[in-house]
């Protein structure tokens, strides 16, 4: 068992879940044994990384133990038994804090799991820990966390992306096999692409939002990260699926997923919108993402073009809905039920020069007011704050029409583009970014910068549609670069067949960053 | 592309303490440019032909009910357990003075 420890201290996450779910219930391995070594894992690469907000070893090893002692007791394992997991740290886990990267909650202990969490854990998964986010899920990057940015394992100089940075990172780094992360722009698939795994975003309404800290509610999805296809089919089977907890999700059934992913992709139309290829694109991501399609047009697929004409305004469509709902949904934090209050008082003024001059403030009835103002502006960050104010502003009276209605009729249209482009074609390919991964600070002082990131992912949340996100390569410097493949709503099935039937003639997906890496066998 | 945006320090003030945010001096400098410069992209997508183009508030629009009968919920105690300031034995959160 201690060999079998050692080998997997260099490999933990890097055999892959479905492996590890196998060689546990085989009794290869044990739960406990698995856990230590992705622990120590974590132990050796995490001062490199930073992927990780909270990391619970103790609760996981008690986890490990139930888990084995289930085993030896003859009970019906799960498809994720004895399986590390990591979320990202906006997913509410009951007595282990969760922070959303934010000042603002500061030591909150949720009360309550997240459908998801119940779900995985009845798989039998084991988490090991809250992974590092933008701030409330507001960023590309993850440079907008409180607590700093996590470093991409391909070049620690570079971002992993974001907001689902620490998640996308802890896969790379093979530090686990599997986790969650959440996508309301681009948030699992843009980070997947820039360290070189699988993300994938559900239709929206597919997997349960309770217990997931809203930021954009319509647009909002949780999602795994995985270092194969078939392994984020297995953790989107286990977390998918009606809940009555979350009124917005479907009651659409779920499929079943493993026995689908047949490698037959013969027939299958891929729509290859080039017109929206074009300005904007690293040389280097077109050529991988060229190579991708041939990939699977040499499996047979056939490539067809199709036309999305409103996708170019999907940024600035965007950035005025989920500001609008952010603006919402961020209300809540006012320092009254939980996470930071600002402490009033004389010292505060001498701080801040004084609150603002308000024509019809009375002094008395000033306090609660203030609580909320200071609580607020100590507790966010910068970004959260632009778009806080975006939000309000566009919702706000005489601008409401000009952008926040006009932006959901857009949002319209772009479903309408799409669906006339499924009527010839199965799923859509586009990069899934312009660049690779960027510099730490590269984009930090221009926000629209840092938004352009998103231009091929927005189209998905804002439509509904379900989209994957697969390595399809390396840039000169090793970067990693990603396709992405968009379909019909609540058709993951046919996004994994033809992600795992491309991940069987390529190995871009089996290769990890050194000196992170797994040995390869010689 | 067409409009440029002409928010004033003034507008970010007002949208600042509609939203409850108290922004100091380098903020407002910073966030009025900034701000600026969004809506001026964003300006764009005003010049798309949208007649007659119903919004799209969600896109899973389908009624959802349940009976009115009461579920099991989080204890009293459990939710006052992250309150910055409570009353526990009252099941009361505490606040700052409301009324003058």
């Amino acid at each position: 068992m201690t060999r079998l420890r050692q080998g997997y201290g260099a490999q933990a996450g890097g055999q892959g879940a479905r492996a590890l779910a196998k060689q546990v219930a085989d009794g290869a391995t044990t739960a406990v044994a698995a856990c230590e070594a992705h622990l120590d894992r974590i132990m050796a690469v995490e001062p490199s990384i930073g992927a990780f907000i909270t990391v619970v070893a103790e609760r996981a090893l008690d986890r490990a133990r139930s888990l084995d002692a289930a085993r030896a007791r003859g009970e019906a394992l799960g498809p994720l038994h004895g399986v590390p997991v990591a979320l990202k740290d906006n997913i509410c886990t009951a007595g282990v804090p969760t922070t959303a990267s934010s000042k603002i909650l500061r030591g909150f202990v949720p009360p309550y799991d997240a459908t998801v969490v119940q779900r995985l854990e009845a798989a039998g998964a084991i988490i090991v820990g809250k992974t590092n986010l933008d701030e409330f899920a507001m960023g590309s990057s993850t440079e907008n966390s409180s607590l700093g940015p996590t470093k991409n394992p391909w070049d620690v100089t570079r971002t992993p992306g974001g907001s689902s940075g620490g998640s996308a990172a802890a896969g790379a780094a093979r530090m686990v096999s599997l986790a969650l992360g959440s996508d309301t722009g681009g948030s699992i698939r843009q980070p997947a692409a820039l360290c070189g795994v699988v993300g994938l975003k559900p239709t929206y309404g597919r997997v349960s939002r309770y217990g997931l800290m809203a930021f954009a509610s319509s647009l909002d999805q949780i999602g795994p990260f995985a270092l194969s296809a078939e392994d984020a089919g297995v953790m989107f089977q286990a977390i998918g699926g009606h809940d009555t907890h979350d009124a917005t999700s479907s009651s659409e059934p779920m499929p079943d997923v493993l026995p689908a992913l047949t490698g037959e992709v013969r027939g299958l139309r891929v729509g290859v919108p080039r017109a929206f290829l074009g300005e904007g694109v690293a040389a280097v991501v077109s050529s991988a993402f060229d190579e991708a399609l041939q990939v699977l047009s040499a499996r047979g697929a056939v490539l067809v073009d199709v036309d999305l004409p409103h996708a170019g305004f999907g940024i600035p469509v965007y950035y005025l809905i989920a500001t609008a709902e952010a603006s919402s949904n961020l209300a809540r934090y006012d320092g009254v039920r939980y996470g930071h209050r600002a402490p009033l008082g004389n010292r505060l003024r001498q701080r801040y020069g004084g609150p603002p001059k308000r024509e019809d403030a009375k002094a008395e009835d000033d306090e609660l007011r203030e609580m909320y103002e200071r609580t607020r502006s100590e507790g966010f960050g910068a970004e959260v704050k632009r778009r806080i104010m975006l939000g309000t502003y566009v919702l706000s009276a005489g601008y409401y029409d000009a952008y926040y209605l006009k932006a959901q009729q857009v949002r319209t249209l772009l479903r309408r583009d799409y669906e006339h482009a499924f009527e010839t074609v199965d799923v859509v390919a586009t990069p899934t970014t312009p660049t690779p991964a960027f510099k730490l600070g590269e984009k930090t002082s221009d926000p629209i910068q840092m938004y352009l990131n998103d231009i091929f992912t927005v189209s998905a949340n804002l439509t509904g549609l379900p989209a994957i996100s697969v390595p399809c390569g390396f840039s000169p410097e090793r970067l990693p670069i990603g396709f992405q493949l968009t379909g019909r709503m609540f058709d993951e099935t046919t996004l994994l067949r033809a992600a795992d039937a491309y991940q069987r003639d390529t190995s871009f997906h089996t290769e990890a960053p050194t000196p992170f890496g797994v040995p390869k066998p010689s | 592309m067409g409009l440029v945006s002409t928010l004033t320090q003034q507008d970010v003030k007002r949208i600042a303490a509609l939203a409850r945010l108290d922004l100091t001096p380098d903020e407002l400098d910073l966030f009025t440019r900034q701000l600026g410069d969004i809506l001026t992209y964003v300006e764009q997508i005003r010049t798309l032909d949208t007649s007659g183009v119903p919004p799209t508030s969600h896109v899973l629009n389908r009624p959802v009910d349940r009976d009115d009968v009461p579920q099991p919920a989080l204890s009293r105690a459990d939710l006052l357990r992250n309150a910055p300031d409570a009353a526990p034995e009252a099941g009361l959160f505490k606040v700052p003075r409301v009324i003058g």
